[in-house]
């Protein structure tokens, strides 16, 4: 899939953008702060969620006029094209339209998909397990549009539950019937997460690729991992007292952690270098596409915000490769033309210059 | 534009009533007046009248005007099969069907330790009592497929569980006349998990 038009408008640096496209990578560069990521931002809209930085509607919104903001786009799929807008009205909720009529993140989620790669995620192997948590999540929602649903569920049941064990009710009925639908869309969180764990070791097996194989594992940071529905709920039970003590759930999906090993070294990623750790990062993203374009018919639109200063030279003519073979809309960015020259013809590039307060956008011929 | 005060505090109380608003309010009010005979007379002795005698069934939370509801004095009714529910709202949505013969038991919500609402606040004590005292040899749980209405089922039937009492709930799936096509995912699933031989 990929996007044919981008309209920007009040949106973040972006008074007025408009980008005519074709299936090709995107090559932006410009200085610091001239608004490149912000347009990526704006396509990363595109697939359901808060978009790269989840961040609030009302703050996506052009400053000092804050008069709300407007993206939209024609996203070209494998069977047909598609209109899609997002609008965010005076520090409204965002709203989303397909095809002129109103539509549910699921929806949009069925036919738009999008994985990135931001600078916030340098640290991810290195961070809380809440971190990789998110990136699991969000690769497991990338293959299953309604994880984010079942996430919803889990969640809202849990706060039910942290809720009574705060209030020290100690009503064994109702602990037990808030642990039946934790387990419930617990297990379905957790049997999406696992699929998607083997989907992307699947992918980077069946790839040639030059960037490092990263071997992953489903771990808990305490006790063992939640299993199915049945043993998710004896084991919600079961820790029922020491939660009760602590005030939260201490077992269940939300405490799961996604462990990553560099395969040629063994070593654990977080004892990687930062380069490296860059790298394994940049193979799970490149897998994760790849597996939606096996499984999906066409590629989803990538987002690599920053990537091409920290890769040497070869590291870069590779990933350009590899974005090219698979053939997927990637829009990159970069402080220099100089960092996107071995794409050549290969993709569109274009200028983000910034004029008085202002991103402008222009084609580079 | 400005009415008389008292019109104009009527047009203010239908406003707050639910699925109008001011401009609808305005134009019921308007409609009333005109058909002051017809309509606004009888409405203001049929609302007094309620007023004064409406309340809670004391045996299943229904809303009568009576101690006991028309459905619960209905001996007709006893059939020993007692149906759950959320409020009065679903009560009058399964009535409507007209296919149920037995009685009801609004609960008056679902539980929600966000919102304090318990067990004690949800005549939950009340539905055990029936369980013996009216012979009830099922209870069916139509309660919301959201997730306070499945926690609350869940409530419920871990509290029969020792009971003497065949426990059911309502079938989830496609809905009658419905497309395949325009139903989600959870539901299609439900509908398949709970297929039946054709």
């Amino acid at each position: 899939m990929y996007l044919s038009s981008l309209g920007l408008s009040h949106f973040r640096s972006h008074r007025q953008a408009r980008l005519t496209l074709d299936a090709r990578p995107v090559a932006l560069s410009g200085l610091n702060g001239a608004g490149k990521t912000n347009l990526i931002e704006a396509v990363s809209l595109f697939s359901p969620g808060r978009g790269l930085r989840r961040a609030a509607a009302q703050d996506m919104a052009r400053r000092p006029e804050a008069l709300g903001w407007k993206v939209t786009g024609t996203l070209q799929t494998r069977a047909t094209a598609h209109e899609i807008a997002f609008t965010s009205e005076d520090g409204a909720a965002r709203q989303v339209s397909i095809d002129d009529k109103p539509a549910s993140q699921v929806a949009l989620g069925r036919i738009a998909r999008a994985v990135w790669l931001v600078p916030s995620m340098d640290r991810l192997w290195i961070e809380g397990a809440e971190g990789r948590r998110r990136f699991l999540d969000r690769t497991a929602l990338s293959f299953f549009p309604y994880h984010a649903q079942a996430a919803l569920d889990y969640e809202k049941a849990m706060r039910q539950r942290n809720r009574l064990l705060k209030d020290h009710v100690r009503d064994p009925h109702w602990h037990g019937a808030l642990e039946a639908q934790m387990a419930r869309s617990g297990a379905v969180l957790h049997a999406n997460r696992q699929a998607t764990v083997d989907r992307l070791t699947r992918a980077q097996a069946e790839a040639e690729t030059a960037f490092p194989i990263t071997d992953l594992a489903l771990v808990q940071s305490e006790g063992e991992l939640p299993g199915d529905e049945a043993a998710l709920r004896v084991a919600l039970a079961g820790s029922r007292a020491r939660d009760m003590v602590a005030g939260r759930a201490l077992v269940g999906v939300h405490r799961t952690d996604l462990a990553a090993v560099f395969a040629a070294k063994g070593v654990p990623a977080a004892e990687c270098s930062t380069g490296e750790q860059k790298a394994l990062l940049i193979s799970l993203i490149l897998a994760n596409a790849r597996a939606l374009a096996q499984d999906e018919g066409s590629p989803p639109l990538v987002l690599l915000d920053e990537v091409a200063a920290h890769l040497d030279a070869d590291r870069r003519a590779a990933l350009y490769d590899e974005i090219c073979a698979l053939g997927a809309q990637a829009w990159m960015t970069g402080t220099g033309p100089e960092l996107f020259a071995d794409l050549g013809p290969r993709a569109q590039h274009f200028a983000v210059t910034d004029e008085d307060g202002e991103s402008r956008v222009a084609p580079v011929a | 534009m400005k009415h008389d005060k008292d019109i104009d505090g009527l047009i203010a109380l239908m406003a707050r009533l639910p699925g109008l608003g001011p401009r609808s309010a305005r134009r019921a009010v308007l409609h009333l007046i005109r058909k002051r005979d017809q309509l606004l007379g009888p409405l203001a002795q049929s609302m007094q009248r309620v007023a004064d005698t409406a309340r809670e069934c004391l045996n299943c939370g229904n809303v009568g005007t009576a101690d006991l509801c028309a459905i619960c004095a209905d001996e007709t009714r006893a059939t020993g099969l007692i149906c759950v529910v959320e409020d009065v709202g679903d009560l009058w949505a399964m009535e409507r069907a007209g296919v149920f013969k037995g009685r009801y038991h609004v609960l008056g919500g679902t539980l929600s330790a966000l919102d304090g609402i318990g067990p004690d606040d949800l005549r939950i004590p009340q539905l055990l009592h029936r369980l013996s005292a009216e012979h009830v040899t099922e209870v069916i749980l139509a309660l919301n497929a959201t997730i306070d209405g499945q926690t609350t089922a869940h409530y419920i039937a871990d509290q029969l569980e020792h009971r003497d009492v065949a426990l059911s709930s309502l079938a989830q799936g496609v809905p009658i006349g419905g497309e395949l096509d325009y139903l989600d995912d959870g539901t299609i699933t439900a509908a398949l998990n709970a297929r039946k031989r054709f």
